[in-house]
């Protein structure tokens, strides 16, 4: 554990938006509301691919209250061009037809028009008015069969990436990509025991509980205001920037609270749509997203395929390693195969790995991050591989585990060789837990898996000033998704030397800080908490100055301690301690107001491993799972607020329960969307839970003053083949299609032991 | 947008009547945990909405010698904190229970479970195990139905225009009688049926004396299956009469393949829920 | 359409309104009366983050109508703190890190108080089941369990 002496940082105080987010006055974003603001509604595609070959939006027009009707004419066309939006790369082109449809209709619910109405009632009525005429064309969803030769192809300029010679004909693979490490060939050749097995998955959903919501004003002058709950206030900026021409200083965009977005509010889909209609009736426009809308129409993470192949020697030494993965991107190239890759062996060291990865398109709406992107895909191959291992070898799967483990100088398959990592750390500490040193209850079973995520880094700009009564205000440009406005004030108060009372964080919208990346990847506590920290000494180097002002001594010769400056030492003179408090009051006589400014571009964010342990129980009559005990341990760095930390852990493991158990896009022949409501896409509820037991395993990150490591994705790398691995133990039955519901489970096992269904 | 309009009679009568006068376009309104989804959706567009909940014979619930009359639009969690009916009908209770949350329990109504005419709804199959006869007024008049022939297709009922269901009645039964109700859902909570199975069952000295079951989720309508109940009827409830009556439900089941089950899981789940309810209802009814 | 004239209580103050007879009582809430600390989630029962009370009962106020609120005792979210004083169940729900990104929390602790105002006293499991129509993506539940049975233990304290 940590040894350094903090007074603040691994504390727990309560958040400081915490009273306004238990009495309903948080205001997130469909709570923002201006006088004469319009209600905009979106005409969503009911076509999985389909020719848009006309839409007459004439009737709607002239139904009274409409006062805007918007198709892609209203957008100007965008080059075919990868651009740095923010943090993401993304293609223009694509991204505006993906905000509203051009050419085609690429999957079910893909925007082809709005509407911006004085009611909702109209808006809805307008929307039934819009004729618009498709030719529907046959669909693909499923990723193997979009990789297919015959498969309808979604893009007609879209040419395979990464292959040579290049390729001459259309086709659904937008990438392959390839990462290899020594000679798998030759690897393989000195293998005793080789594991080779196919793992697929289905779509899921972010699910987060507040659908997408904005308002947005464009006043007669140009410039807009833009109110939205998302991850990254920065990123809507650029994104209506870019595709609607407008200036980026004309924009500010104010972040409202935001409900949940795991990745899934990087991207826009409103914004872009309430601005246009804003600037056609110079009214303020509010558009919020239904629950179906957010199903069928917003960034879900995709489903793969992958085919995982492992050699290892009877001792349990991995001698090589091969993968191949498949991710669907949606409508649109893109999806997360480069992380998918590059996390799939990076556990472990081995000497010799091949990772080909294939970025898919099919009729699907364009994926977007959710929690360590494509992370528990691969994960769940590779994982469920080395429990078969661990199986045949007769091996304790934490020690197979453990005689592989990725330590501190090990090369990656994807280049980076490890700094410190706590791996192995976290193995023993899962091993060395009670739950996995308690017998295993009768009739349950234990599973164990492991993960990776890198976590990110990038730019944070952070700014501190000092009031006239000594309390400080710290302004940061990361939405606070899950209490990180009290994770940058004890760093503050920590760098300081003050009460974590008298430090209030404040987030900030586009035009009153700099340059923000996304809150995502795990990187606001690592990387804008670096900028706090950094501001912070800022404004100690000028609290010092003032000191040495009022002293008149050398600024050098003044040290800052305990929330005080104090002479460096004896030979500077005597004099009496200056507080924050002091130095505020008298601010105006020693240089005016006392503020600190910090940017940043960082790398060295610190990856983080799991270990999660299961016990549960399948009832092999009806194939149902029931989850009686379940550990998550992690390297998280330094917990500077462990109970947000912990919070991180039980999150993402929940989610992980849920995508392989009962999570999954259900669609029908056509290719729409069967289950687009919380009742059938089945996250998880209260009752289906235990606690979710946590230990943090705190091995502190060399590039971090405070050592601090993102903990907020690797959580749900794991949990896919740790339930999968105690599902097998339990019954004998590999499942290798996610999700493992009831009656996929309740067929296998069936299957496997082929007996009158209910004896 | 339709002119529609919201009506709270407080008689049963004024209800009738309202109903009557909106030609066909009239839509009761119990809790609404249904009828509201529908009317978002788009699926069901009243012309008028019939809040029946000020009508005091829909919303208590009586003692009738031995039996009981339960309100159509009495709200579930109403009916889990009557003690006596829970102990009477066990298997009823815990039916109407199932349906959704505690939040929808506040509102969700058996009569509304019925009328609402899905083959997955929970109450249902427990009410057609207990035989229980439902009461129905309509411009014609009142009129008792048997509760299986409620039900003609998802969605769909024999009720005619303008008909009103006003309440259930469960009939009085011989000691040594008790009921159960299991569904299987993919979670613990908040999931529609994939099968739900009801078994009520009279144990006379270690033999069951009278049976009867219902199945939901497992063809276009619940279904009383008959050859189930007369498979536990006159045994002792071993396991080779549980089979058989399993067995019965399995034969019974027309079940689809759709987002929530397939055809083989269900009409396999069939025979394991009857087996486990006839269980519980044995248990309960003083089975040694 | 006629709109119909409501005459209602929401936490305890008397209340009227207008509406159209298809509104939902959360549209009323939070579009025209300015509650907007019951959120919509769902529209459709499945989420809870818009249970309010009526007369003491949870609902989920998207599948009520506004109509239906006459001559009934509301209760939401902002009626809940008393005066300058948080609910226990809001003091706990801060001080255990219940909540992430807060957009259940107003769902939750209605649903909460709902139980422990009828059961003082619930078990694990009652408090997991009686709050399975409340969805939070963020918690994983474990926290917000544990300020309920928390709660629950330090109002039984207080009432010996
Ligand atoms: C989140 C959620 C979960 C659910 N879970 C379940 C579940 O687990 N199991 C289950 O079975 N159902 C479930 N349901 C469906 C629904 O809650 C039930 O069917 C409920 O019993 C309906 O009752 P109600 O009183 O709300 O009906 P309403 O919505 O008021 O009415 C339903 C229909 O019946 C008609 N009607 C109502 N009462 C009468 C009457 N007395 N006479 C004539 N017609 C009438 C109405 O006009 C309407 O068409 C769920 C719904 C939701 C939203
Ligand atoms: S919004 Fe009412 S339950 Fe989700
Ligand atoms: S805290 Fe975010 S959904 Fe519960």
């Amino acid at each position: 554990m940590s040894s350094q002496p903090y007074k603040w940082i691994g504390t727990r105080p309560n958040r400081p938006d915490g009273a306004d987010k238990v009495t309903g006055r948080a205001r997130f974003g469909a709570d923002f509301n201006m006088p004469g603001q319009l209600i905009g509604k979106v005409l969503r595609s009911p076509h999985a691919h389909a020719v848009i070959r006309s839409i007459d939006t004439s009737a709607a027009e002239a139904l009274p209250g409409v006062k805007a009707v918007v198709t892609a004419k209203d957008f100007p066309e965008q080059p075919n061009v990868i651009v740095p939006t923010g943090e993401m790369q993304v293609n223009l082109r694509d991204v505006t037809r993906n905000i509203m449809a051009r050419e085609k209709a690429l999957y079910e619910g893909h925007a082809v028009a709005a509407v911006a109405a004085t009611t909702e009632a109209i808006a809805r009525e307008a929307l039934s008015l819009i004729r618009v005429e498709y030719e529907v064309l046959p669909h693909v969803i499923d990723v193997e069969e979009a990789m297919r030769d015959d498969a309808p192809v979604l893009h007609d300029h879209l040419r395979t990436e990464g292959v040579k010679p290049e390729p001459q004909k259309a086709s659904n693979i937008a990438k392959r990509m390839e990462n290899i490490k020594g000679d798998v060939a030759a690897g393989f050749k000195q293998a005793e025991i080789v594991i080779e097995r196919s793992f697929t998955t289905q779509p899921v959903h972010q699910g987060y509980i507040e659908p997408h919501a904005t308002l947005a004003s464009a006043a007669e002058d140009g410039q807009v205001q833009i109110w939205s709950t998302t991850q990254g206030h920065f990123q809507v900026r650029g994104f209506c920037s870019r595709l609607l021409n407008i200036e980026t200083s004309q924009i500010r965009v104010t972040p409202s609270e935001i409900g949940g977005g795991f990745g899934g509010k990087t991207v826009v889909y409103l914004e872009p749509v309430a601005v246009r209609l804003s600037q056609k009736t110079g009214k303020p426009v509010k558009m919020v997203m239904s629950r179906e809308e957010v199903f069928r129409a917003s960034g879900p993470a995709p489903g793969g395929s992958v085919k995982v192949k492992i050699g290892a020697r009877r001792d349990g030494r991995i001698v090589a390693a091969e993968c191949t993965i498949a991710l669907q991107a949606g409508a649109f190239p893109g999806s997360p195969i480069g992380p998918a890759c590059w996390t799939s062996f990076a556990c472990y060291d081995i000497d010799n790995i091949q990772v080909i990865g294939y970025d898919v398109v099919s009729n699907r709406p364009k994926v977007a991050a959710y929690r360590a992107p494509g992370a528990p895909i691969s994960a769940w191959g590779v994982e469920s591989a080395l429990d078969i291992l661990a199986q045949e070898l007769g091996m304790d799967p934490i020690d197979l585990r453990l005689k592989n483990a990725a330590k501190k100088g090990t090369k990656t398959s994807y280049g980076p060789t490890f700094d410190t990592i706590g791996f192995v750390e976290t193995l023993e500490a899962a091993k060395n837990s009670a739950h996995y040193k308690s017998p295993v209850k009768p009739g349950y079973t234990r599973g164990v898996a492991a993960g990776f995520w890198f976590n990110v880094g990038a730019d944070s700009s952070a700014a501190a000033h000092v009031a006239e009564d000594g309390t400080v205000t710290v302004i940061s440009g990361n939405p606070d998704i899950g209490g990180s406005r009290a994770s940058l004030a004890l760093m503050a108060a920590e760098e300081l030397g003050v009460d974590y009372e008298k430090v209030r964080p404040v987030i900030a919208d586009t035009s009153s800080i700099g340059f923000n990346f996304v809150t995502g990847g795990s990187r606001v506590t690592f990387a804008t908490g670096l900028a706090v920290v950094n501001a912070v000494k800022d404004m100690i180097r000028e609290l010092k100055g003032r000191a040495a002002k009022t002293w008149g001594v050398d600024p050098e010769a003044v040290v800052w301690e305990n929330g005080m400056a104090r002479p460096a030492g004896s030979n500077v003179g005597e004099f009496d301690p200056l507080s924050l408090a002091q130095l505020a009051a008298s601010a105006g006589k020693t240089g005016g107001p006392i503020n600190g400014h910090a940017q940043l571009n960082v790398q060295g964010a610190g990856p983080g491993f799991g270990v999660h342990v299961v016990d549960l129980a399948v009832d092999r009559d009806t194939g149902i799972v029931t989850i009686d005990r379940y550990t998550a341990a992690q390297d998280v760095g330094t917990a500077i607020h462990p109970s947000y930390v912990e919070g991180q852990l039980q999150g993402g493991v929940v989610q992980g329960i849920g995508w392989a158990l009962n999570e999954e896009y259900i669609y029908n022949s056509k290719g729409k969307l069967d289950n687009p409501g919380f009742l059938d896409y089945r996250m998880p509820v209260a009752s289906d839970l235990p606690m979710i037991e946590t230990i943090l395993v705190e091995v502190a990150n060399p590039s971090h003053p405070y050592g601090v490591r993102g903990v907020g994705e690797v959580p749900i790398v794991p949990p896919l083949a740790t339930v999968g691995n105690a599902i097998a133990r339990a019954t004998g039955v590999r499942m290798t299609d996610l999700p493992m519901s009831p009656p996929k489970l309740s067929a296998a096992l069936d299957a496997a032991t082929p007996r009158m269904a209910a004896e | 947008m339709n002119n529609i309009q919201y009506v709270a009679p407080q008689s049963i009568d004024e209800a009738v009547a309202a109903m009557a006068a909106a030609n066909g376009t009239g839509r009761v309104l119990a809790g609404g945990t249904d009828l509201l989804i529908q009317m978002r959706a788009g699926v069901v567009s009243p012309g008028i909405i019939v809040d029946v909940k000020k009508i005091v014979e829909m919303t208590t619930i009586d003692e009738t010698s031995g039996g009981y009359r339960i309100g159509a639009a009495v709200s579930g969690a109403v009916i889990g904190e009557h003690a006596r009916l829970k102990k009477a009908w066990p298997g009823v209770v815990e039916a109407i229970n199932l349906i959704g949350s505690k939040q929808i329990q506040g509102r969700a109504s058996a009569g509304g479970n019925l009328c609402n005419a899905s083959p997955a709804a929970d109450s249902v199959p427990a009410l057609v195990a207990a035989g229980a006869i439902v009461t129905v007024q309509g411009p014609k008049g009142r009129r008792d139905v048997p509760v299986e022939k409620i039900h003609a297709g998802p969605g769909r009922t024999t009720l005619q225009p303008g008909e009103i269901v006003v309440s259930f009645t469960l009939p009085a039964r011989p000691a040594g009688s008790s009921d159960a109700y299991l569904r299987l859902i993919p979670r613990t909570e908040m999931d529609i049926a994939v099968v739900g199975c009801g078994v009520s069952l009279t144990i006379q000295n270690g033999t069951c004396t009278a049976a009867r079951v219902g199945l939901g989720a497992v063809a276009p309508t619940v279904l009383l299956v008959e050859d189930a109940a007369k498979a536990l009827a006159g045994s002792r409830l071993d396991d080779k009469a549980l089979e058989a009556a399993a067995a019965a439900c399995r034969a019974a089941c027309k079940p689809i393949n759709d987002k929530r089950g397939t055809i083989a899981y269900r009409t396999k789940i069939a025979g394991v829920l009857l087996k486990r309810a006839a269980g519980i209802a044995a248990e309960r009814a003083g089975r040694k | 359409m006629a709109k119909l004239h409501i005459s209602t209580t929401i936490n305890g103050e008397p209340i009227e309104f207008l509406c159209d007879p298809p509104q939902t009582m959360l549209e009323v809430l939070r579009d025209q009366l300015g509650l907007t600390g019951s959120k919509e989630g769902c529209g459709s029962g499945d989420c809870g983050a818009c249970s309010i009370t009526v007369d003491g009962r949870l609902v989920c106020s998207c599948l009520m109508l506004a109509a239906e609120a006459e001559g009934h005792r509301l209760e939401t979210i902002e009626g809940m703190a008393r005066g300058d004083q948080l609910h226990p169940l809001q003091k706990k729900f801060v001080e255990l890190a219940a909540l992430q990104c807060g957009i259940c929390t107003p769902g939750f602790l209605v649903a909460s108080k709902a139980l422990l105002d009828r059961n003082p006293n619930p078990t694990e499991t009652e408090v997991r089941y009686w709050l399975a129509g409340n969805l939070c993506r963020c918690t994983g539940y474990d926290k917000i369990i544990r300020a309920v049975m928390e709660v629950a233990a330090d109002m039984r304290e207080t009432a010996r």
